[in-house]
């Protein structure tokens, strides 16, 4: 019983974790935007505005919830469910620590299996944008299809650009890698860092390429047409999938669960005031950096043009990622033992 | 209950998807909406994926979704919503060729599936150990596609990408509008 026990509250906790991690995201984006932009933020449900995000999902909760009189019914319900899906679907190989307890699984084809799950989740964009039967969603949904698959590319290519520094596809191996060479890939690979982290703004539909739902001229892009919970859906979504980005880029470039310095500081780690510090703290603080990123991103740029997103993702980034591929693994093949 | 699952996951996970392969590939030629007969053709992808991850193909299973579920459904949904057919036309025109279609088609399937049961050689070079040692060393299904694609059959593999690269080359010059063309209609304008 227990092989099946364990996994199914590991399962609950990283849910329930997600859920209400994505719920008070929103509530920590509002408050550092408010803060970016010299005013208070939300404060007034409970402390300090503390129950804000509980208030928001009550609302959401008890909206109304419509479907348009012409639309695609089932599709329409399928939309939001497929986006939710492969979000929350990642988590399944994402290694938080060094033992099992840490993880739900430790498959030799992770990383795979999360650009796989994770190329899946664009469905749920397009085909809310096309069932709604509105323009506007149309459109946003018609920009998200391109936007996604244009970046797709130069972000595998800086995902490859780790894997030939690593020579796994196993996540938990490719933390073991930067612990063992002393060195995390944010150093030897900071070009497929910069290009992982913009692609994967892109991906996940935040500024500054936020097209799909640019509300000064799509109204609300793909997601016009819903409301309530099936609009939380989407909300959730995209939160669960920054989060995604996030953990990701931690694995890949900064070394996972690891503290900083693991080797240098080694003793330090070692005390015993700081050794109970279980690895996922080290995770998430790595993973709550790069989710701040994301929000300072948003406080910070203004949307680019589509003719100059397009431009970027081809004619720049792509180039970019395939020289830096090439450049690594010509070091790998130098420095490198690995044959 | 509980062990009785736990101990034939693998027959019903193969069931699950092999229904689910058959029942997309229905839908396909079944649905007159072509969103919902290209979201049938998405499930038979996802499916075979499932397949190819039952045969511990993981690489391949990974590519499947990559590529097709990833790459090309959401291609052909974007041309699609460009078009907007909401429904296609009934099509008469290749009625009278179906039934000869059918039988080849079907025969052929039949050929090969029957090849695939009876021929105890072709399986035995099925093994899937068999398939991921090279020189005498196993390895990862990943490392294992990776040497035979890159030392035992390098040189179809670059003529293969050299094919590719000529057909897109093609059908961005077939795709692109004539340059004289688009001048005259400015001066036109």
């Amino acid at each position: 019983m227990t092989y099946l026990v364990i996994p199914l509250v590991k399962i609950v906790v990283i849910l329930l974790v997600l859920i209400l991690g994505a719920a008070y995201l929103t509530f920590f984006e509002r408050k550092i935007l408010a803060y970016i932009q010299i005013r208070l933020g939300p404060n007034r449900v409970g402390p300090k505005g503390w129950l804000q995000a509980i208030a928001d999902a009550l609302k959401l909760f008890v909206k109304e919830d419509l479907t348009p009189a012409r639309s695609e019914k089932f599709v329409f319900l399928l939309a939001p469910v497929l986006i939710i899906v492969p979000a929350l679907l990642v988590f399944a190989v994402i290694p938080f620590g060094p033992s099992d307890i840490w993880r739900l699984t430790d498959i030799n084809v992770a990383l795979l299996f999360v650009l796989g799950v994770s190329s899946v989740g664009i469905y749920g964009i397009i085909l809310g944008g096309w069932s709604s039967n509105n323009k506007y969603s149309l459109m946003g949904g018609l920009r998200s299809a391109a936007q996604l698959i244009s970046y797709e590319v130069p972000m595998g290519f800086a995902v490859v650009t780790v894997v030939v520094m690593a020579g796994s596809l196993s996540l938990v191996r490719i933390v073991e890698v930067q612990r063992e060479l002393g060195v995390w890939f944010f150093l030897p690979g900071i070009v497929a860092l910069f290009v992982y982290f913009v692609c994967g703004v892109a991906e996940t539909n935040r500024n500054p390429f936020d097209l799909p739902e640019a509300e000064s001229e799509l109204v609300g892009g793909f997601h016009t047409e819903y409301s309530g919970m099936k609009w939380a859906f989407f909300f959730l979504g995209e939160y669960a999938n920054m989060i995604v980005i996030s953990a990701m880029a931690t694995v890949l470039f900064f070394g996972g669960w690891l503290p900083p310095f693991p080797n240098l500081l080694a003793p330090l780690w070692a005390l015993p005031a700081v050794a109970w510090v279980p690895p996922p703290f080290w995770f998430l603080l790595k993973v709550a950096a790069f989710i701040f990123l994301y929000m300072w991103f948003r406080g910070t740029f203004p949307r680019y043009r589509f003719d100059q997103l397009m431009r970027l993702g081809w004619k720049v980034l792509l180039p970019v990622s395939l020289a830096n591929l090439m450049v690594v693994a010509l070091g790998v093949l130098i420095l490198g033992g690995r044959s | 209950m509980l062990d009785w699952l736990v101990a034939h996951v693998v027959p019903i996970v193969f069931y699950t998807a092999a229904v689910l392969v058959v029942a997309g590939a229905i839908g396909v030629i079944w649905f007159r909406n072509p969103i919902h007969a290209a979201l049938s053709l998405l499930a038979t992808f996802l499916a075979v994926a499932g397949l190819f991850v039952l045969q511990h193909a993981e690489f391949i299973a990974a590519v499947q979704i990559v590529v097709y579920a990833g790459g090309v459904m959401v291609l052909f949904l974007f041309v699609m919503m460009l078009v907007n057919v909401r429904t296609l036309p009934r099509e008469y025109q290749y009625v009278r060729s179906l039934l000869p279609a059918a039988v080849v088609t079907g025969g052929f399937l039949a050929a090969v599936v029957a090849a695939g049961l009876f021929a105890r050689s072709y399986l035995a070079a099925a093994d899937p150990a068999a398939l991921t040692a090279v020189e005498g060393q196993t390895m990862g299904n990943t490392e294992a596609v990776g040497w035979v694609l890159y030392r035992d059959f390098l040189l179809p593999f670059e003529v293969v990408s050299l094919v590719l690269l000529v057909a897109m080359l093609g059908a961005i010059v077939m795709g692109r509008k004539d340059r004289r063309e688009e001048d005259a209609g400015e001066e036109a304008r």
